[in-house]
Protein backbone atom coordinates (compact mmCIF):
# COMPACT_ATOMS: atom_id res chain seq x y z
CA UNK A 1 0.00 0.00 0.00
CA UNK A 2 1.32 3.33 -0.64
CA UNK A 3 2.03 5.57 2.06
CA UNK A 4 3.39 8.66 3.47
CA UNK A 5 7.49 7.56 2.80
CA UNK A 6 10.22 8.50 5.11
CA UNK A 7 12.92 9.78 2.47
CA UNK A 8 15.27 6.83 2.64
CA UNK A 9 12.62 4.43 1.15
CA UNK A 10 10.93 7.24 -1.44
CA UNK A 11 11.66 5.96 -4.66
CA UNK A 12 10.45 8.78 -7.26
CA UNK A 13 11.60 11.66 -4.69
CA UNK A 14 14.48 14.33 -5.25
CA UNK A 15 16.11 15.15 -2.37
CA UNK A 16 16.47 19.59 -1.97
CA UNK A 17 19.75 19.12 -0.66
CA UNK A 18 20.24 16.74 -3.81
CA UNK A 19 19.02 18.95 -6.53
CA UNK A 20 20.76 21.97 -5.20
CA UNK A 21 24.10 20.04 -5.84
CA UNK A 22 23.61 19.39 -9.25
CA UNK A 23 24.09 23.30 -10.36
CA UNK A 24 27.31 23.82 -8.49
CA UNK A 25 30.12 25.39 -11.11
CA UNK A 26 33.61 26.85 -9.16
CA UNK A 27 35.14 25.93 -6.08
CA UNK A 28 34.53 29.26 -4.51
CA UNK A 29 30.33 29.48 -5.57
CA UNK A 30 30.49 25.68 -4.69
CA UNK A 31 31.92 26.73 -0.77
CA UNK A 32 29.46 29.28 -0.90
CA UNK A 33 26.65 27.21 -2.38
CA UNK A 34 27.24 24.37 0.45
CA UNK A 35 26.61 27.06 3.44
CA UNK A 36 23.61 28.14 1.72
CA UNK A 37 22.18 24.72 0.71
CA UNK A 38 22.76 24.06 4.53
CA UNK A 39 20.84 26.09 5.67
CA UNK A 40 18.14 25.50 3.66
CA UNK A 41 18.16 22.25 4.66
CA UNK A 42 15.71 22.51 7.96
CA UNK A 43 12.63 20.86 7.16
CA UNK A 44 12.40 17.13 5.68
CA UNK A 45 9.78 16.29 3.16
CA UNK A 46 8.28 12.88 2.23
CA UNK A 47 6.47 12.24 -0.86
CA UNK A 48 3.87 9.28 -1.98
CA UNK A 49 6.05 7.28 -4.11
CA UNK A 50 4.71 4.95 -6.58
CA UNK A 51 4.94 1.65 -5.13
CA UNK A 52 5.35 -1.43 -7.67
CA UNK A 53 2.93 -4.62 -8.49
CA UNK A 54 4.12 -7.38 -6.57
CA UNK A 55 4.88 -9.23 -9.84
CA UNK A 56 6.77 -8.72 -13.02
CA UNK A 57 4.81 -6.63 -15.64
CA UNK A 58 4.18 -9.46 -17.76
CA UNK A 59 3.47 -12.09 -15.31
CA UNK A 60 -0.53 -11.59 -15.27
CA UNK A 61 -0.03 -12.61 -19.38
CA UNK A 62 -2.25 -13.48 -21.58
CA UNK A 63 -4.82 -12.39 -19.19
CA UNK A 64 -3.78 -8.87 -18.65
CA UNK A 65 -0.89 -8.36 -21.21
CA UNK A 66 2.39 -6.22 -20.22
CA UNK A 67 1.35 -3.31 -22.84
CA UNK A 68 -1.57 -2.71 -20.32
CA UNK A 69 0.69 -2.97 -17.33
CA UNK A 70 3.28 -0.71 -18.72
CA UNK A 71 0.44 2.27 -19.24
CA UNK A 72 -2.08 1.48 -16.86
CA UNK A 73 0.93 1.30 -14.25
CA UNK A 74 3.76 3.27 -15.54
CA UNK A 75 1.79 6.16 -17.03
CA UNK A 76 -1.94 6.41 -15.11
CA UNK A 77 -0.77 5.25 -11.81
CA UNK A 78 2.27 7.07 -12.21
CA UNK A 79 0.30 9.94 -13.34
CA UNK A 80 -1.95 10.31 -10.36
CA UNK A 81 1.02 9.68 -7.68
CA UNK A 82 2.54 13.07 -9.49
CA UNK A 83 -0.62 14.91 -9.41
CA UNK A 84 -1.27 14.14 -6.23
CA UNK A 85 2.18 14.83 -4.94
CA UNK A 86 2.01 18.17 -6.57
CA UNK A 87 -1.29 18.88 -5.11
CA UNK A 88 -0.10 18.33 -1.65
CA UNK A 89 3.31 20.12 -2.09
CA UNK A 90 1.84 23.42 -0.53
CA UNK A 91 -1.48 21.73 1.30
CA UNK A 92 -2.39 21.21 5.02
CA UNK A 93 -3.24 17.77 4.18
CA UNK A 94 0.83 17.02 3.95
CA UNK A 95 1.60 14.27 6.22
CA UNK A 96 -1.32 11.96 6.46
CA UNK A 97 -1.32 8.17 5.57
CA UNK A 98 -3.18 7.22 2.32
CA UNK A 99 -6.30 5.62 4.08
CA UNK A 100 -6.56 9.01 6.43
CA UNK A 101 -6.24 10.88 3.87
CA UNK A 102 -8.81 9.61 1.29
CA UNK A 103 -11.30 9.72 4.57
CA UNK A 104 -10.20 13.52 5.06
CA UNK A 105 -10.34 14.66 1.43
CA UNK A 106 -13.56 12.67 1.09
CA UNK A 107 -15.13 15.06 3.42
CA UNK A 108 -18.81 13.23 3.76
CA UNK A 109 -19.34 13.86 0.13
CA UNK A 110 -18.31 16.77 -0.62
CA UNK A 111 -15.04 15.88 -1.97
CA UNK A 112 -11.84 18.00 -1.84
CA UNK A 113 -10.00 17.98 -5.26
CA UNK A 114 -7.12 16.02 -3.25
CA UNK A 115 -9.19 13.40 -3.22
CA UNK A 116 -9.33 11.81 -6.66
CA UNK A 117 -5.71 11.33 -7.06
CA UNK A 118 -5.66 10.03 -3.09
CA UNK A 119 -8.76 7.48 -3.58
CA UNK A 120 -7.39 6.55 -7.35
CA UNK A 121 -3.30 6.02 -6.05
CA UNK A 122 -4.66 3.64 -3.46
CA UNK A 123 -7.33 1.60 -5.40
CA UNK A 124 -4.62 1.19 -7.78
CA UNK A 125 -2.11 -0.08 -5.33
CA UNK A 126 -5.12 -2.58 -3.69
CA UNK A 127 -6.01 -3.82 -7.78
CA UNK A 128 -2.69 -5.04 -8.31
CA UNK A 129 -2.58 -6.47 -5.21
CA UNK A 130 -5.66 -7.82 -5.81
CA UNK A 131 -4.28 -10.27 -8.47
CA UNK A 132 -1.63 -12.66 -9.16
CA UNK A 133 -0.11 -15.23 -11.99
CA UNK A 134 -2.13 -18.63 -11.60
CA UNK A 135 -4.60 -16.88 -9.74
CA UNK A 136 -8.30 -17.34 -9.86
CA UNK A 137 -10.02 -20.63 -9.16
CA UNK A 138 -11.02 -20.68 -5.74
CA UNK A 139 -10.52 -19.14 -2.19
CA UNK A 140 -10.03 -21.89 0.76
CA UNK A 141 -10.09 -21.55 4.41
CA UNK A 142 -11.75 -19.10 6.09
CA UNK A 143 -12.22 -17.16 3.17
CA UNK A 144 -14.50 -19.88 1.56
CA UNK A 145 -16.54 -20.35 4.62
CA UNK A 146 -17.39 -16.65 4.76
CA UNK A 147 -18.11 -16.11 1.60
CA UNK A 148 -20.02 -19.17 1.37
CA UNK A 149 -21.83 -17.98 4.44
CA UNK A 150 -22.72 -14.48 2.89
CA UNK A 151 -23.53 -15.55 -0.28
CA UNK A 152 -24.87 -19.73 -0.14
CA UNK A 153 -21.89 -20.64 -2.59
CA UNK A 154 -19.34 -19.35 -3.90
CA UNK A 155 -20.46 -19.87 -7.48
CA UNK A 156 -23.75 -17.48 -6.27
CA UNK A 157 -20.57 -14.84 -5.52
CA UNK A 158 -19.11 -15.57 -8.68
CA UNK A 159 -22.34 -15.00 -10.59
CA UNK A 160 -23.30 -11.68 -8.64
CA UNK A 161 -19.66 -10.49 -8.54
CA UNK A 162 -19.66 -10.75 -12.36
CA UNK A 163 -23.21 -9.49 -12.94
CA UNK A 164 -22.36 -6.51 -10.73
CA UNK A 165 -19.38 -5.64 -13.00
CA UNK A 166 -21.41 -6.13 -16.04
CA UNK A 167 -23.90 -3.75 -14.68
CA UNK A 168 -21.22 -0.75 -14.05
CA UNK A 169 -22.78 2.20 -16.30
CA UNK A 170 -19.59 4.51 -17.00
CA UNK A 171 -16.32 4.22 -15.21
CA UNK A 172 -15.90 2.57 -11.89
CA UNK A 173 -14.86 -0.24 -9.34
CA UNK A 174 -16.15 -3.77 -8.26
CA UNK A 175 -15.50 -4.82 -4.58
CA UNK A 176 -15.89 -7.55 -2.25
CA UNK A 177 -16.05 -5.24 1.25
CA UNK A 178 -16.75 -6.55 4.16
CA UNK A 179 -19.16 -4.64 5.84
CA UNK A 180 -18.35 -3.55 9.09
CA UNK A 181 -21.67 -2.64 10.75
CA UNK A 182 -23.34 -5.88 8.78
CA UNK A 183 -20.51 -7.84 9.87
CA UNK A 184 -20.90 -10.00 6.23
CA UNK A 185 -19.27 -9.76 3.23
CA UNK A 186 -20.90 -7.82 0.22
CA UNK A 187 -20.38 -6.90 -3.62
CA UNK A 188 -20.21 -3.12 -3.96
CA UNK A 189 -20.01 -1.25 -7.06
CA UNK A 190 -18.31 1.86 -7.18
CA UNK A 191 -18.48 5.32 -9.84
CA UNK A 192 -15.23 6.60 -10.92
CA UNK A 193 -12.80 6.88 -7.84
CA UNK A 194 -14.92 6.30 -5.10
CA UNK A 195 -13.29 3.73 -2.20
CA UNK A 196 -15.17 1.70 0.07
CA UNK A 197 -12.83 3.13 2.81
CA UNK A 198 -14.61 5.70 3.07
CA UNK A 199 -17.62 4.16 3.92
CA UNK A 200 -15.72 2.25 7.14
CA UNK A 201 -15.94 -0.57 5.08
CA UNK A 202 -13.12 -2.79 4.55
CA UNK A 203 -12.20 -4.16 0.66
CA UNK A 204 -10.93 -7.01 0.39
CA UNK A 205 -10.53 -7.37 -3.07
CA UNK A 206 -11.26 -4.56 -6.05
CA UNK A 207 -12.29 -5.22 -10.09
CA UNK A 208 -11.09 -2.29 -11.94
CA UNK A 209 -13.99 -1.75 -14.39
CA UNK A 210 -12.51 2.18 -15.68
CA UNK A 211 -12.39 1.22 -19.85
CA UNK A 212 -8.61 1.45 -19.89
CA UNK A 213 -8.03 -1.85 -17.60
CA UNK A 214 -9.13 -3.86 -20.24
CA UNK A 215 -9.70 -1.80 -23.82
CA UNK A 216 -5.90 -2.88 -25.21
CA UNK A 217 -6.28 -6.31 -24.56
CA UNK A 218 -10.50 -6.98 -24.64
CA UNK A 219 -11.69 -4.42 -26.73
CA UNK A 220 -15.08 -4.73 -25.95
CA UNK A 221 -15.56 -7.90 -24.75
CA UNK A 222 -15.95 -6.96 -21.15
CA UNK A 223 -17.69 -10.06 -20.21
CA UNK A 224 -14.33 -11.89 -21.15
CA UNK A 225 -12.27 -9.82 -19.30
CA UNK A 226 -14.17 -9.99 -15.55
CA UNK A 227 -14.70 -13.76 -16.33
CA UNK A 228 -10.62 -14.00 -16.97
CA UNK A 229 -10.66 -11.83 -13.80
CA UNK A 230 -12.17 -14.66 -11.92
CA UNK A 231 -10.90 -17.48 -13.14
CA UNK A 232 -7.43 -16.55 -13.38
CA UNK A 233 -6.24 -13.70 -11.97
CA UNK A 234 -8.15 -13.36 -8.90
CA UNK A 235 -5.18 -13.56 -5.84
CA UNK A 236 -7.15 -15.47 -2.75
CA UNK A 237 -3.70 -15.26 -0.96
CA UNK A 238 -4.00 -11.64 -0.53
CA UNK A 239 -8.18 -12.09 0.12
CA UNK A 240 -7.13 -14.68 3.02
CA UNK A 241 -4.29 -11.96 4.46
CA UNK A 242 -6.88 -9.04 4.10
CA UNK A 243 -9.49 -10.98 5.96
CA UNK A 244 -6.97 -12.71 8.50
CA UNK A 245 -6.50 -8.47 9.23
CA UNK A 246 -9.95 -7.55 8.90
CA UNK A 247 -11.27 -10.36 11.52
CA UNK A 248 -8.36 -7.80 14.07
CA UNK A 249 -11.05 -5.75 14.01
CA UNK A 250 -14.43 -7.03 12.94
CA UNK A 251 -15.96 -9.79 15.04
CA UNK A 252 -17.22 -12.32 12.56
CA UNK A 253 -18.85 -14.48 14.48
CA UNK A 254 -18.81 -15.82 18.62
CA UNK A 255 -15.36 -16.34 19.43
CA UNK A 256 -14.58 -19.81 20.24
CA UNK A 257 -13.99 -20.05 24.02
CA UNK A 258 -12.35 -23.19 24.95
CA UNK A 259 -14.11 -23.89 28.45
CA UNK A 260 -11.74 -24.49 31.06
CA UNK B 1 -38.97 17.10 -33.63
CA UNK B 2 -36.42 16.62 -36.49
CA UNK B 3 -34.13 14.88 -33.99
CA UNK B 4 -36.53 12.82 -32.70
CA UNK B 5 -37.07 11.69 -36.20
CA UNK B 6 -33.28 10.75 -36.35
CA UNK B 7 -33.65 8.62 -33.59
CA UNK B 8 -36.66 5.99 -34.50
CA UNK B 9 -38.07 4.31 -36.61
CA UNK B 10 -41.84 2.94 -36.32
CA UNK B 11 -41.90 -0.66 -36.58
CA UNK B 12 -43.89 -1.00 -40.16
CA UNK B 13 -46.52 -3.44 -40.25
CA UNK B 14 -46.03 -7.11 -41.28
CA UNK B 15 -46.83 -6.43 -44.77
CA UNK B 16 -44.73 -3.36 -45.90
CA UNK B 17 -41.65 -5.57 -45.30
CA UNK B 18 -38.06 -4.19 -44.54
CA UNK B 19 -38.04 -1.55 -46.25
CA UNK B 20 -37.14 1.20 -43.78
CA UNK B 21 -34.72 -1.10 -42.13
CA UNK B 22 -32.55 -2.23 -45.08
CA UNK B 23 -29.66 0.20 -43.90
CA UNK B 24 -30.19 -0.24 -40.79
CA UNK B 25 -27.15 -2.44 -39.98
CA UNK B 26 -29.93 -5.19 -39.02
CA UNK B 27 -30.42 -4.17 -35.55
CA UNK B 28 -33.78 -3.13 -36.28
CA UNK B 29 -35.23 -6.38 -38.12
CA UNK B 30 -35.28 -8.28 -34.47
CA UNK B 31 -37.78 -5.57 -32.96
CA UNK B 32 -40.41 -5.58 -36.16
CA UNK B 33 -42.03 -8.52 -35.05
CA UNK B 34 -42.14 -8.20 -31.34
CA UNK B 35 -43.43 -4.46 -31.31
CA UNK B 36 -45.55 -3.94 -34.62
CA UNK B 37 -48.42 -4.30 -32.62
CA UNK B 38 -48.08 -1.98 -30.07
CA UNK B 39 -46.72 0.19 -32.32
CA UNK B 40 -43.55 0.84 -30.49
CA UNK B 41 -41.09 3.27 -31.85
CA UNK B 42 -37.85 1.80 -31.84
CA UNK B 43 -34.37 2.72 -32.08
CA UNK B 44 -32.21 1.86 -34.87
CA UNK B 45 -28.41 2.01 -35.39
CA UNK B 46 -28.00 4.94 -37.76
CA UNK B 47 -24.95 4.70 -40.58
CA UNK B 48 -22.19 6.91 -41.10
CA UNK B 49 -21.87 8.84 -43.51
CA UNK B 50 -17.91 8.06 -44.16
CA UNK B 51 -15.55 5.19 -44.06
CA UNK B 52 -14.78 4.36 -41.08
CA UNK B 53 -10.76 4.61 -41.89
CA UNK B 54 -12.08 8.77 -43.47
CA UNK B 55 -11.63 10.25 -40.00
CA UNK B 56 -7.23 8.89 -39.84
CA UNK B 57 -4.95 9.97 -38.89
CA UNK B 58 -7.41 12.08 -35.93
CA UNK B 59 -9.29 8.91 -35.30
CA UNK B 60 -8.33 5.88 -36.53
CA UNK B 61 -10.35 3.38 -38.53
CA UNK B 62 -10.12 0.36 -35.58
CA UNK B 63 -11.59 3.46 -33.11
CA UNK B 64 -14.30 3.82 -35.44
CA UNK B 65 -15.60 0.65 -36.49
CA UNK B 66 -15.60 -0.63 -32.91
CA UNK B 67 -17.07 2.54 -31.80
CA UNK B 68 -20.09 2.32 -34.09
CA UNK B 69 -20.14 -1.22 -34.64
CA UNK B 70 -19.78 -2.68 -31.32
CA UNK B 71 -20.59 0.41 -28.76
CA UNK B 72 -23.00 1.76 -30.10
CA UNK B 73 -25.14 -0.87 -31.20
CA UNK B 74 -25.34 -2.08 -27.70
CA UNK B 75 -26.93 1.25 -26.49
CA UNK B 76 -29.05 0.50 -29.30
CA UNK B 77 -30.05 -3.40 -28.55
CA UNK B 78 -29.99 -2.35 -24.89
CA UNK B 79 -32.24 0.55 -25.11
CA UNK B 80 -34.34 -1.72 -27.45
CA UNK B 81 -34.45 -4.26 -24.82
CA UNK B 82 -35.33 -1.60 -21.64
CA UNK B 83 -38.02 -0.19 -23.41
CA UNK B 84 -39.75 -3.57 -24.59
CA UNK B 85 -39.57 -4.31 -20.30
CA UNK B 86 -40.58 -1.25 -19.83
CA UNK B 87 -43.53 -0.84 -21.89
CA UNK B 88 -44.25 -4.58 -20.33
CA UNK B 89 -43.94 -2.87 -17.12
CA UNK B 90 -46.56 -0.21 -17.78
CA UNK B 91 -49.16 -1.93 -19.20
CA UNK B 92 -49.00 -4.39 -16.20
CA UNK B 93 -48.85 -1.48 -13.95
CA UNK B 94 -45.64 -2.48 -12.35
CA UNK B 95 -44.02 0.45 -10.72
CA UNK B 96 -41.37 -0.91 -9.08
CA UNK B 97 -40.31 -2.39 -12.08
CA UNK B 98 -41.08 1.04 -14.17
CA UNK B 99 -38.77 3.03 -11.64
CA UNK B 100 -35.83 -0.18 -12.18
CA UNK B 101 -35.44 0.05 -15.47
CA UNK B 102 -34.69 4.21 -15.70
CA UNK B 103 -31.51 3.34 -15.17
CA UNK B 104 -30.94 1.21 -18.35
CA UNK B 105 -33.18 3.38 -20.38
CA UNK B 106 -31.30 6.77 -18.78
CA UNK B 107 -28.13 5.13 -19.66
CA UNK B 108 -28.32 3.27 -23.09
CA UNK B 109 -30.80 5.64 -24.38
CA UNK B 110 -28.45 8.64 -23.78
CA UNK B 111 -25.76 6.69 -25.29
CA UNK B 112 -27.89 6.37 -28.90
CA UNK B 113 -28.73 9.99 -28.57
CA UNK B 114 -25.10 11.05 -27.77
CA UNK B 115 -23.53 9.25 -30.41
CA UNK B 116 -25.68 9.31 -33.11
CA UNK B 117 -24.78 13.20 -32.66
CA UNK B 118 -21.25 12.60 -32.63
CA UNK B 119 -21.05 10.38 -35.85
CA UNK B 120 -23.04 13.65 -37.57
CA UNK B 121 -20.34 16.17 -35.68
CA UNK B 122 -16.97 14.21 -37.94
CA UNK B 123 -16.63 14.53 -41.12
CA UNK B 124 -13.38 13.67 -43.06
CA UNK B 125 -10.93 16.56 -43.89
CA UNK B 126 -11.13 16.13 -47.64
CA UNK B 127 -15.07 17.23 -47.09
CA UNK B 128 -14.86 20.27 -45.27
CA UNK B 129 -13.81 18.77 -41.91
CA UNK B 130 -12.06 21.19 -39.55
CA UNK B 131 -13.03 24.33 -41.43
CA UNK B 132 -13.85 26.73 -38.92
CA UNK B 133 -17.68 28.13 -38.62
CA UNK B 134 -18.49 31.29 -40.41
CA UNK B 135 -21.93 33.22 -40.67
CA UNK B 136 -24.03 33.69 -37.74
CA UNK B 137 -22.41 30.54 -35.50
CA UNK B 138 -19.13 32.35 -36.08
CA UNK B 139 -19.97 35.31 -35.25
CA UNK B 140 -22.05 33.52 -32.01
CA UNK B 141 -18.96 32.23 -30.76
CA UNK B 142 -16.53 35.43 -31.17
CA UNK B 143 -19.40 36.90 -29.45
CA UNK B 144 -19.77 34.46 -26.62
CA UNK B 145 -15.84 33.14 -25.95
CA UNK B 146 -14.32 35.69 -28.03
CA UNK B 147 -12.60 33.47 -30.65
CA UNK B 148 -13.04 30.16 -32.20
CA UNK B 149 -8.84 29.47 -30.08
CA UNK B 150 -10.76 30.44 -27.49
CA UNK B 151 -13.88 28.27 -27.56
CA UNK B 152 -11.29 24.76 -28.42
CA UNK B 153 -9.07 26.10 -25.40
CA UNK B 154 -12.22 25.61 -23.16
CA UNK B 155 -13.50 22.75 -24.32
CA UNK B 156 -10.30 20.92 -24.49
CA UNK B 157 -9.97 21.61 -20.82
CA UNK B 158 -13.08 20.65 -19.65
CA UNK B 159 -12.33 17.10 -21.92
CA UNK B 160 -9.30 17.17 -20.25
CA UNK B 161 -10.29 17.82 -16.21
CA UNK B 162 -13.65 15.51 -16.66
CA UNK B 163 -12.89 12.75 -14.45
CA UNK B 164 -14.20 9.23 -15.72
CA UNK B 165 -16.53 8.68 -18.85
CA UNK B 166 -18.39 11.61 -20.14
CA UNK B 167 -18.98 14.04 -22.79
CA UNK B 168 -18.24 17.81 -23.50
CA UNK B 169 -20.68 19.72 -25.07
CA UNK B 170 -20.85 22.76 -27.26
CA UNK B 171 -24.06 23.83 -26.32
CA UNK B 172 -26.74 26.50 -27.60
CA UNK B 173 -29.32 27.75 -24.34
CA UNK B 174 -32.08 28.27 -26.68
CA UNK B 175 -34.00 31.10 -24.15
CA UNK B 176 -31.08 32.93 -23.65
CA UNK B 177 -29.82 32.60 -27.43
CA UNK B 178 -26.43 31.91 -25.62
CA UNK B 179 -23.30 29.36 -26.49
CA UNK B 180 -22.28 27.86 -23.55
CA UNK B 181 -19.38 24.91 -22.83
CA UNK B 182 -20.89 22.35 -20.67
CA UNK B 183 -19.78 18.66 -19.34
CA UNK B 184 -22.24 15.59 -18.78
CA UNK B 185 -21.34 12.60 -17.31
CA UNK B 186 -21.56 9.09 -18.88
CA UNK B 187 -23.97 8.83 -21.37
CA UNK B 188 -26.08 11.64 -20.04
CA UNK B 189 -27.63 13.84 -22.68
CA UNK B 190 -27.34 17.39 -22.83
CA UNK B 191 -30.81 18.14 -21.48
CA UNK B 192 -30.16 16.67 -18.41
CA UNK B 193 -28.08 19.93 -17.47
CA UNK B 194 -30.89 21.94 -18.81
CA UNK B 195 -34.11 21.86 -20.96
CA UNK B 196 -33.22 24.53 -23.26
CA UNK B 197 -29.78 23.38 -23.62
CA UNK B 198 -29.55 22.22 -27.38
CA UNK B 199 -26.11 20.20 -28.61
CA UNK B 200 -24.28 21.92 -31.52
CA UNK B 201 -20.88 19.95 -30.73
CA UNK B 202 -19.82 17.09 -28.68
CA UNK B 203 -16.80 15.33 -27.83
CA UNK B 204 -16.88 11.85 -26.47
CA UNK B 205 -14.01 11.64 -23.60
CA UNK B 206 -15.10 8.13 -22.70
CA UNK B 207 -11.63 6.20 -23.13
CA UNK B 208 -13.21 3.67 -25.68
CA UNK B 209 -13.30 6.85 -27.94
CA UNK B 210 -9.99 7.13 -28.17
CA UNK B 211 -7.39 4.86 -25.98
CA UNK B 212 -6.70 2.48 -28.70
CA UNK B 213 -4.96 4.92 -30.65
CA UNK B 214 -4.08 8.02 -28.11
CA UNK B 215 -3.41 5.64 -24.83
CA UNK B 216 -4.19 8.09 -22.16
CA UNK B 217 -2.43 11.07 -23.34
CA UNK B 218 -6.12 12.63 -23.75
CA UNK B 219 -5.43 16.21 -24.22
CA UNK B 220 -3.77 14.78 -27.77
CA UNK B 221 -6.90 13.49 -28.55
CA UNK B 222 -8.89 16.73 -27.95
CA UNK B 223 -6.66 18.36 -29.75
CA UNK B 224 -6.45 16.83 -33.25
CA UNK B 225 -10.05 16.09 -33.25
CA UNK B 226 -11.12 19.44 -34.44
CA UNK B 227 -9.30 18.55 -37.33
CA UNK B 228 -12.30 16.67 -38.48
CA UNK B 229 -15.35 19.07 -36.55
CA UNK B 230 -18.09 19.49 -38.78
CA UNK B 231 -18.49 23.13 -37.95
CA UNK B 232 -21.77 22.90 -40.77
CA UNK B 233 -23.96 20.35 -39.37
CA UNK B 234 -23.50 22.63 -35.52
CA UNK B 235 -23.72 26.03 -38.15
CA UNK B 236 -26.88 24.14 -39.48
CA UNK B 237 -28.22 22.88 -36.41
CA UNK B 238 -27.50 27.25 -34.88
CA UNK B 239 -29.31 28.36 -37.14
CA UNK B 240 -32.67 26.39 -37.37
CA UNK B 241 -33.01 27.07 -33.47
CA UNK B 242 -32.39 30.88 -33.77
CA UNK B 243 -34.66 31.26 -36.66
Amino acid sequence: MAMALPLAYASSVVHPFEAGRLSFSTKATKHKKQIYQFRKVTKVLAYYGLTNPPYKLDALEPYMSRRTLELHWGNIHRGYVDSLNKQLANSPLYGCTMEELIKTTFNNGNPLPEYNNAAEVWNHDFFWESMQPNGGRLPWGGVLDQIEKDFGSFSNFRDEFVHSAMMLFGSGWVWLVLKTNERRLSIVRTSNALCPLVWGDIPIISLDMWEHAYYLDYKDDVSKYVNNFMDHLISWHSATARMVRTEAFVNLGEPKIPVA
Amino acid sequence: MALRALFTKTAPTLASGLGPFASAGGSGTRWQGLCHARGLKVAALPDLEYDYGALEPAISGEIMRLHHQKHHKAYVSNYNDALEKLDAAMAKGDVPAVVRLQSAIKFNGGGHINHTIFWKNLKPVNEGGGEPPHATLGWAIDTDFGSLEALVQKMNAEGAALQGSGWVWLALDKERKKLLVEATANQDPLVTKGANLVPLLGIDVWEHAYYLQYKNVKPEYLKNIWSVMNWKYASEVYDSEIA
